[in-house]
């Protein structure tokens, strides 16, 4: 928690500082200023308030990082200044999320607090070179790559600064979010940048009416990418309804698969995997038990944790032929196929749905010192079918929120 | 492999001689060849990386060529492209041809319509928002050449093999033209506006650098859409995996499922069902048997009569179906349908005994479409009967069974279509019964991708 309040005390300080320079020093170039204020505004209003993203308002972000960059509009230079600039894109980002409160929506103070560091960072860099004429004896080209080189920084600030609101805000190690959100960087985030750039370079060639013509790819972008987390979204639902399908039938116990899932994520996260292997542990722990829909007679009470390893593994590779046919991810099937082998022949999400699948069906009927005896069940048995370091992370995210689990599951 | 028609090669052949003949005045007009060269190669070089992994199309980069360079010299803009491009179906040099020399005429339209608007002294000179005139006509002329274009070889290529927009078959001529001028006006809007942009910032004094900027998003915005097909295509993958087993398990012919849906669209569309419902329908129809997967194998495959308590626990399979899919929140109606496929109009059914209009419209749908392929689909237990047939049972059992409504619609939908049943991407299932039908490829390809 420090780190995010030490974010949003930063921010704070840099918008008040800001503020203060603008009103001793006034409102230069009305005309740049509420254009692009009126864009920041408008994309914090259309902002995203569904799933989770990397970048919920982009048009925003792009806006923001265009004025920050402004060195002229329409072939006159402009002395906008780096205090005005994060003014300007503090009040409009604050204006735009009034619409949002007045929906009982909680406002977004991490991403503000982002929005005008990054947008104070850029324009700290930018303005005061570019006012004291040094970019002038750099050429056209140069001067787009200078942009370019900058809006990289920036990029590369915003990231580091979202991962450590991320990793305050939820306790997961900071490496692989600091590495999903550079991946996250590729994606959405560099359409972000060189909206940013184009703008700026575009407004200073033919005006402000660069800006509406130029935010329609974004605008694309941005629709795309809603469609994409719609259908997404739906999937996953589908995925989870196909793993209740063995509960349905008697198979396994209710919740199995669901509390199966619910685990392997929070292990998965505790050994560092990265957002794009969650998502296949995810679907997998979901889809462990479907090998079993293809026999003919359920096995007592679905705990395949205690059947014959040659058994066990006759059932992973039917549920793998299962999910091939399903169109899911490879991955998924290659994790549901071989959860039953030795250990050590196993990928990393394969361990971890073996040994939260054989927790899950030790402790779950055992009583209250059930846990307890299960995890010490598995620590012997690591010598061969459970991985030594996955029963390890087990047992410390069950001793870190093992009450927020049972309450999920 | 079949050969290509000659009245095809002839219209391709004429396509292409007029693209050469916009070609002509080449030579006579002041061409900057270092722009025209980065052009055709960024063109080429960005259909040959990324078309095959993002399925989009540069059309911003030849809308910019044809706002930068004079219309004869843009129409070169496309050639080295569309001629060196990756083609997978065959005839590939016919196929390349043809794409060539189509783009060339539709990139010489758009040129020709901005330079009569004086568009390129509007793009020199920043005259802003005037350039934006020339701009909607470039782009109009571009679509409308495309449109044309492509509308002729459908025309043409009746009965001809697969024609280069992943269509099959039979276009009646009136219908070709139809629809694609409409479907490519937005889209191509889009990249008309942001090759607009690359004309004006590499007249700038930022010169191409900056230009290129303004590819990157539109190359986001392709992966993510060519994602989302991907993430779609998956996720109907796993619907038709999911009722396969079904089909599978229950000993039926394989896809059942599906053409219960089918038959439930039919009826849907008769009863003047809107097209989202229609689509929800289809879902109901091909989900209906889904909770047959927590039945024990041995009931549903069992020879011989059942007991009454086996009986009872296969009826249950509405309830542990709906169970399955009620956190399925896009199936919308379908949830009910699947609940009460099983109730009849006079409430003998199951689970809940609902009697007329007490039963959801959907799942009085989906009931009569089940009851129908049931009948007209070879079982283990019985051989198909003729549609007539059929529909002569129906009749007798609507207004106790069935809604009569329902009925009624399925028999004129029948009357005007006939039943021809197809069964999407048939996957080849080991230890499944073989099935004698043919392969029925309906996926479209989707085009109009921004």
């Amino acid at each position: 928690m420090i780190a995010l309040r030490g974010i949003r005390l930063a921010a704070l300080l840099l918008a008040l500082g800001c503020l203060a320079g603008t009103l001793w020093a006034g409102l230069d170039d009305r005309g740049a200023a509420l254009a692009f204020g009126v864009l920041v505004g408008v994309g914090e209003w259309g902002r995203w308030t569904g799933a989770e993203v990397r970048e919920a308002a982009p048009l925003g972000a792009a806006g923001g990082l265009a004025y920050a960059l402004l060195g002229g509009d329409a072939g006159v230079a402009t002395h906008d200044g780096a205090f005005q600039v994060v003014t300007v894109v503090c009040a409009a980002s604050l204006l735009g999320s009034v619409p949002h409160i007045a929906c009982g929506r909680r406002p977004t103070l991490d991403h503000l607090a982002r929005r005008v560091l990054t947008v104070g960072f850029a324009a700290v860099c930018f303005q005061p070179l570019y006012s004291r004429g040094v970019l002038e004896q750099w050429g056209g080209p140069a001067y787009a790559l200078l942009l370019i080189a900058l809006l990289v920084l920036t990029a590369l600030c915003d990231v580091v600064l979202a991962a450590a609101q991320a990793h305050s805000r939820t306790g997961w190690r900071f490496g692989p979010l600091l590495r999903d959100e550079l991946r996250g960087l590729l994606g959405i985030g560099s359409a972000v940048c060189a909206t940013g750039a184009v703008m700026a370079l575009a407004v200073a060639v033919v005006g402000l009416w660069a800006l509406p013509v130029f935010c329609l790819p974004l605008l694309l972008t941005q629709l795309s990418l809603r469609r994409y987390a719609a259908v997404r979204a739906t999937y996953r639902q589908t995925i989870a309804s196909l793993a209740r399908a063995t509960e349905i039938a008697g198979y396994t116990p209710a919740g199995h698969a669901r509390r199966v899932a619910t685990l392997s994520q929070a292990v998965g996260r505790d050994l560092g995997l990265s957002g794009a292997e969650l998502t296949v542990l995810e679907y997998a722990a979901l889809m462990h038990d479907i090998g079993q829909l293809s026999l003919v007679d359920p096995v007592q009470a679905g705990a395949t944790a205690v059947l014959p390893a040659e058994e066990q593994r006759r059932i992973a590779l039917l549920g793998g032929a299962v999910v091939r046919q399903t169109g899911v991810d490879a991955a998924v099937a290659v994790v549901v196929e071989r959860q039953a082998d030795p250990y050590r022949e196993q990928p990393v999400a394969a361990r971890i749905v073996r040994v939260v699948n054989a927790y899950e069906e030790k402790s779950r009927d055992s009583g209250p010192g059930g846990p307890l005896t299960a995890l010490e069940e598995l620590r012997l048995a690591t010598a061969g079918d459970y991985a030594p370091e996955v029963v390890e992370s087990l047992a410390r995210v069950l001793s870190r929120d093992c009450l927020t689990l049972r309450a999920a599951g | 492999m079949e050969a290509v028609p000659v009245r095809v090669r002839a219209y391709v052949a004429g396509v292409a001689l007029s693209a050469l003949t916009c070609l002509l005045p080449l030579p006579g007009t002041h061409t900057p060849w270092p722009a025209v060269a980065l052009l055709a190669a960024l063109y080429a070089g960005g259909e040959h990386v990324l078309r095959k992994r993002l399925g989009g199309t540069f059309y911003p980069v030849l809308l910019a060529g044809a706002f930068l360079l004079p219309p004869a010299a843009a129409a070169l803009v496309p050639l080295p492209g569309a001629l060196l491009s990756h083609v997978e179906q065959r005839p590939q040099a016919v196929r390349r041809v043809w794409r060539a020399a189509e783009l060339a005429l539709a990139v010489w339209g758009a040129g020709c319509a901005h330079w009569v608007l004086g568009g390129r002294d509007a793009v020199v000179g920043c005259e802003f928002p005037y350039a934006l005139l020339p701009c909607a006509a470039a782009v109009l002329a571009f679509c409308t050449v495309l449109a044309l274009l492509d509308g002729g070889i459908l025309a043409v290529a009746v009965g001809a093999p697969p024609t280069p927009f992943g269509q099959r078959g039979r276009v009646p001529v009136q219908r070709a033209w139809r629809g694609l001028l409409a479907r490519s006006l937005a889209p191509i809007g889009v990249h008309g506006l942001a090759g607009l942009m690359m004309a004006v910032l590499w007249r700038s004094p930022y010169g191409p650098v900056a230009a290129l900027l303004v590819l990157l998003p539109m190359c986001v915005s392709w992966w993510v859409f060519a994602q989302y097909h991907r993430e779609q295509a998956a996720h109907q993958a796993t619907i038709r995996a999911l009722v396969q087993a079904v089909d599978i398990k229950d000993g039926y012919t394989r896809g059942h499922s599906e053409r219960v849906g089918q038959a439930s669209v039919m009826i849907a569309r008769e009863l003047g069902m809107d097209d989202e419902r229609v689509e929800v329908l289809r879902f109901a129809g091909i989900l209906h048997d889904v909770g047959k997967l927590g039945v024990p194998t041995r009931l549903l495959r069992k020879d011989g009569p059942l007991t009454p308590e086996e009986r009872r626990i296969i009826e249950l399979h509405p309830e542990y179906g709906h169970e399955m899919v009620r956190g399925i929140s896009f199936l919308g109606e379908a949830r009910a349908a699947i609940l009460h496929h099983h109730e009849r109009i006079d409430g003998s059914g199951y689970p809940y005994g609902l009697a007329g209009g007490q039963i959801p419209e959907s799942a009085r749908v989906v009931a009569v479409a089940d009851a129908f392929d049931a009948m007209t689909s070879t079982r283990s237990y019985s051989r198909a009967r003729p549609v007539g047939a059929a529909v002569e049972e129906l009749r007798r059992c609507a207004g106790r069974q069935f809604d009569a409504g329902v009925v009624d619609a399925l028999v004129r939908a029948l009357g005007k279509e006939g039943w021809h049943p197809a069964v999407t991407a048939d996957v080849c299932q080991p230890g499944a019964p073989a099935s004698g039908r043919p392969k029925g490829d309906r996926e479209s390809v989707g085009r109009g991708a921004p």
